[in-house]
């Protein structure tokens, strides 16, 4: 109904500028800082996730001495311990590990893997990196408030959570809340883009079954997040309410040191369906990429196909289903309705038999190949065995009356970090020394890397294999201190000892690791391109590390699987995915020539 | 090949580390020998895969290893991978036998879970509550019930928050800051209780264990089955003091058990030997206790709190502290 006089437009002038250069970052704060090409984001998520990786690996020293040398520091008081503890575990599961996978390798190798240019939101993505580092920042906070960081293990369960007998119960733990909400947003960020990149921007050629299954264990675990991580985001902003405000979510009428408090009505149970429901999913979270990556780790270094590649996809999907009808297993001790027991232990036993399908195709990948024992092959070896070991005792632990004993003990802590800590972190180092030279143009120092590997693997098997037996005499996990007992026939002093001077060896390596990558990104061997002769896509970038656009003029075309090694009657033991077929040489035509 | 040698002894390294390891379970004192039988179900069936895929990786390590530099000089040796993307027949049957391992694993799990969670009919109820960092047990007394509670009733002349008009309470044996006994061979159905906070009643001699959740009464049975006296621990993160909410449980034979059980106070004999001191002393000092504990702020230590309620005596204990 407005009166609009539509004014006459006398030309339209052509673009000044041709359309890729708009698309170009143009200063440096556009180029490295707020950046909008994923590759850039993706190194952003992944210094991050180190730097605070290794504050939480700091945390693990600290509390080790406490355990192999009690009452010898004396600044490790009960509190700080819990702190230490809590900070770790939380700082390991979602601020290293979930960020490091998705935020770090996905945005890395979804767009080039996939054939696309980019994330299909730019500017969301380089947003979900920002809010990601604000999440981080909100947790470090946490450390200089009164009261320190929330001592309340990293499952945060009410009401100690909030209450005045654990450690950082003001400050601490609404300030470890508020970053798990800002983490989730920007997460859900990023995990749109991943999720709508690998629907929507894939090149010509690439089906979803030829996909590599390094996308396909990125895209399930996406799914999985976005799923997932809204449980957590209502519990943090329920459980916050209940400290800030007093209300009851989860608090049930409470005396709190011969003093009634103020709360009823609330369940502490509640909160656990919650947070498991969203722990459990995590659990695959960490662990499908690094299915999927190890997968390709193998193929290429053992230059043989995957074996049963579509099993292996229909494993990842199956495996992420079953993930979101297991969360119980956590709580079997929790005081649920104990008839629940059964099905959990049911669904979480049945996951077992995708999970050791892949166990076996991995095994039958590496049957009849070409081993090469580069250090990407190396690590992938180390992480069957460490996650052969970590899936065993998840049998023992998901057997729901195995668990009884067992649960709260040592056992518990040595099977989550051998099947979620260690492997999963042996297939992060195997892919960084496997796509080091895609994204710098230089290879890793082999010796250091040796050395990185062989300390990391050995000295990890050896703190967390023996640590499972510290759970079957009955060590309770996240004591300070066990001091005297009558259940510990044998002393236990020596092997945690053992174990703590295994934790600073294995630590150290670290350091080595990351001195070695500082190193070779200025003074490493330049690399061949296509050092390993992989087929993927993102090794058939016109340059070395890849430019914004990451391709040429022409985006690739795709005609086979990832996995086309020493396929018969071809010269080459490896044809690329975007190679077309009658480019490929074969060796009757090589013979007749 | 001495990658496959170092793989090799990973392998064999655990199995020896497992056959000759000094830690192990400790000696049962209770019925649950089944969870002890299902874990060692568990490791005949998950052990031997353990160690036949570590040495398969092994053996393809040392088979199949490529000879140094011969892939890029001759691709089509010998040594080139062989190409065989699917084997359907390998696959289902790799996928019955871990179904059936899986199943062998699950079922007698799932039996001795239906025989935890079912209370046999003969068993005799006792409470266990739980509260930073101490354990409270009450016994049904002669009427063989116990009291109905509410946390809302929890004070200083009423530590377990017993309804008053409830007869059923009157006559509950209350255990503060002594030790738990059971009976030698009578199965017991433990309820649990928390006042605070998650805590969960652990005797590793016992192998049971369960959660106590405020608002909740939670259980489990067992039939203690060989006399002594066990360690208590919490076995669910509870705070600061964690590690030292301990205590003891004793099971004695009939004869030891029912001669403590005679001795101990009864709700109704607890109030009035209040109601006797409170006309002595004017004021019960710990409810200035408490006080000094909440204005304080921050959380007592367990050491003072142990101290504090050994000098208070064992019934009012809870949160009296100082510092």
């Amino acid at each position: 109904m407005v009166d609009i006089t539509q004014e006459k437009v006398e030309n339209v002038g052509p673009a000044e500028v041709p359309e890729m250069e708009l698309y170009h970052a143009h200063s440096w704060w556009t180029k490295y800082v707020f950046c909008q090409d994923a590759k850039v984001i993706a190194i952003q998520y992944g210094g991050t996730a180190v730097a605070i990786g290794m504050v939480g690996l700091i945390l693990s020293w600290v509390m080790r001495l406490q355990l192999g040398f009690p009452e010898t520091f004396s600044f490790i008081s009960p509190e700080a311990y819990l702190q230490f503890v809590t900070m770790h575990g939380m700082i390991m599961v979602i601020y290293l590990l979930t960020a490091l996978f998705l935020g770090g390798f996905g945005n890395y190798l979804i767009p080039l893997m996939v054939g696309a240019r980019d994330m299909v939101f730019p500017y969301v993505n380089m947003l979900s990196y920002w809010i990601y580092l604000l999440a981080v920042l909100i947790l470090v906070a946490s450390f200089f408030v009164p009261g320190g960081p929330s001592g309340a293990g990293w499952t945060l369960y009410p009401p100690q959570a909030i209450l005045s007998g654990t450690p950082g119960s003001g400050a601490g733990i609404v300030l470890m809340l508020i970053s798990l909400a800002f983490f989730i947003v920007g997460f859900t960020m990023g995990g749109l883009n991943y999720v709508v990149t690998i629907l929507q921007a894939r090149t010509r050629g690439m089906t979803l079954m030829r996909m590599p299954l390094t996308i396909w264990g990125i895209f399930t675990a996406t799914v999985l997040a976005l799923l997932a991580f809204p449980a957590l985001f209502v519990s943090a902003i329920m459980m916050t309410l209940d400290s800030v405000l007093g209300t009851s979510f989860f608090m049930p009428a409470i005396v709190e040191f011969g003093e009634q408090l103020a709360y009823g009505g609330g369940s502490p149970v509640l909160f656990q369906h919650l947070f498991w429901f969203f722990g459990h999913p995590e659990v695959y979270i960490v662990a499908l990429p690094a299915f999927g990556v190890v997968s390709d780790l193998l193929s290429v270094h053992a230059r043989r196909h995957i074996f049963g590649y579509r099993m292996m996809v229909w494993a990842i999907v199956g495996i992420g289903a079953l993930s979101f009808v297991v969360w119980a297993h956590h709580m079997y001790v929790s005081g649920m309705n104990p008839y629940f027991g059964f099905f959990f232990a049911t669904t979480t036993l049945i996951i077992a038999v995708p999970t050791a399908l892949k166990v076996y195709n991995w095994t039958l990948t590496l049957w009849r190949g070409d081993i090469h024992l580069t250090l990407p092959m190396l690590f992938s070896i180390a992480f069957i065995i460490t996650f052969v070991n970590g899936g065993i005792t998840g049998l023992f632990l998901g057997n729901v009356v195995v668990d009884v004993p067992l649960s709260d003990t040592m056992f518990v802590v040595a099977h989550f970090h051998m099947v979620m800590g260690v492997a999963p972190i042996l297939v992060v180092f195997g892919a960084i020394y496997h796509w080091f030279p895609l994204m710098s143009g230089r290879m890793l120092n082999n010796a250091m890397g040796q050395f990185h590997f062989w300390v990391t693997f050995l000295g990890a098997y050896l703190i967390y294999f023996p640590m499972h037996y510290l759970g079957f005499v009955g060590v309770p996990r996240r004591y300070w201190e066990i001091g005297e007992t009558s259940f510990i026939t044998t002393p236990i002093e020596s092997l945690n000892a053992f174990i703590t001077v295994a934790a600073l060896i294995v630590g150290f390596a670290q350091l080595v690791f990351i001195y070695n990558i500082i190193v070779s990104v200025f003074k490493g061997e330049p690399a061949e391109r296509n050092p390993w002769k992989a087929t993927s896509l993102e090794w058939q970038t016109e340059t070395v590390p890849p430019g914004h656009g990451n391709f040429g003029e022409e985006a690739p075309v795709v005609y086979r699987w990832a996995y086309s090694f020493s396929v018969p009657g071809a010269v080459d033991d490896y044809i690329p995915q975007n190679v077309h077929p009658d480019d490929v040489k074969k060796i009757a035509a090589a013979e007749g020539d | 090949m001495w990658v496959a040698i170092i793989v090799v002894l990973v392998a064999l390294g655990s199995l020896v580390f497992h056959l000759m390891t000094p830690w192990w379970s400790t000696e049962i004192a209770s019925n649950w020998g089944s969870m002890d039988l299902t874990i060692d179900i568990t490791f005949w069936v998950t052990g031997p895969a353990f160690i036949i895929i570590v040495l398969f990786v092994a053996y393809c390590i040392y088979k199949f290893r490529a000879q140094s530099g011969a892939a890029e000089a001759a691709p089509n040796s010998n040594h080139k991978a062989s190409y065989e993307p699917e084997n359907k027949k390998l696959e289902v049957w790799l996928t019955v036998g871990t179904a059936i391992g899986v199943a062998i694993l699950l079922a007698p799990g799932l039996v001795v879970w239906n025989n935890y969670v079912t209370v046999p009919d003969d068993a005799v109820e006792i409470e266990v509550m739980g509260q930073q960092w101490q354990w409270g047990y009450r016994y049904p007394g002669a009427d063989g019930k116990l009291g109905t509670t509410d946390a809302r009733l929890v004070s200083g002349d009423n530590p377990f928050g017993l309804h008053l008009d409830d007869p059923n309470g009157q006559d509950d044996i209350l255990v503060e800051g002594d030790d738990l006994h059971l009976q030698l061979g009578q199965p017991v159905n433990v309820l649990l209780r928390s006042l605070d906070v998650l805590h969960d009643f652990y005797v590793p001699e016992f192998r049971a264990k369960m959660d106590m959740v405020p608002g909740l009464v939670t259980f489990f049975w067992m039939t203690p089955i060989r006399t002594g006296r066990f360690d208590i621990l919490c076995a669910e993160l509870c705070g600061t003091g964690h590690y030292a909410m301990r205590g003891n449980v004793v099971v004695d034979e009939k004869a030891d058990y029912d001669a403590w059980l005679a001795e101990q106070q009864t709700f109704a004999q607890f109030r009035a030997s209040l109601q006797d001191k409170s006309k002595n002393v004017k004021s019960v000092a710990m409810n200035d206790v408490i006080e000094d504990k909440t204005d304080g702020g921050s959380p007592v230590s367990p050491v003072a709190m142990n101290a504090a309620m050994n000098t208070v005596g064992p019934m009012p204990a809870h949160g009296a502290a100082t510092r």
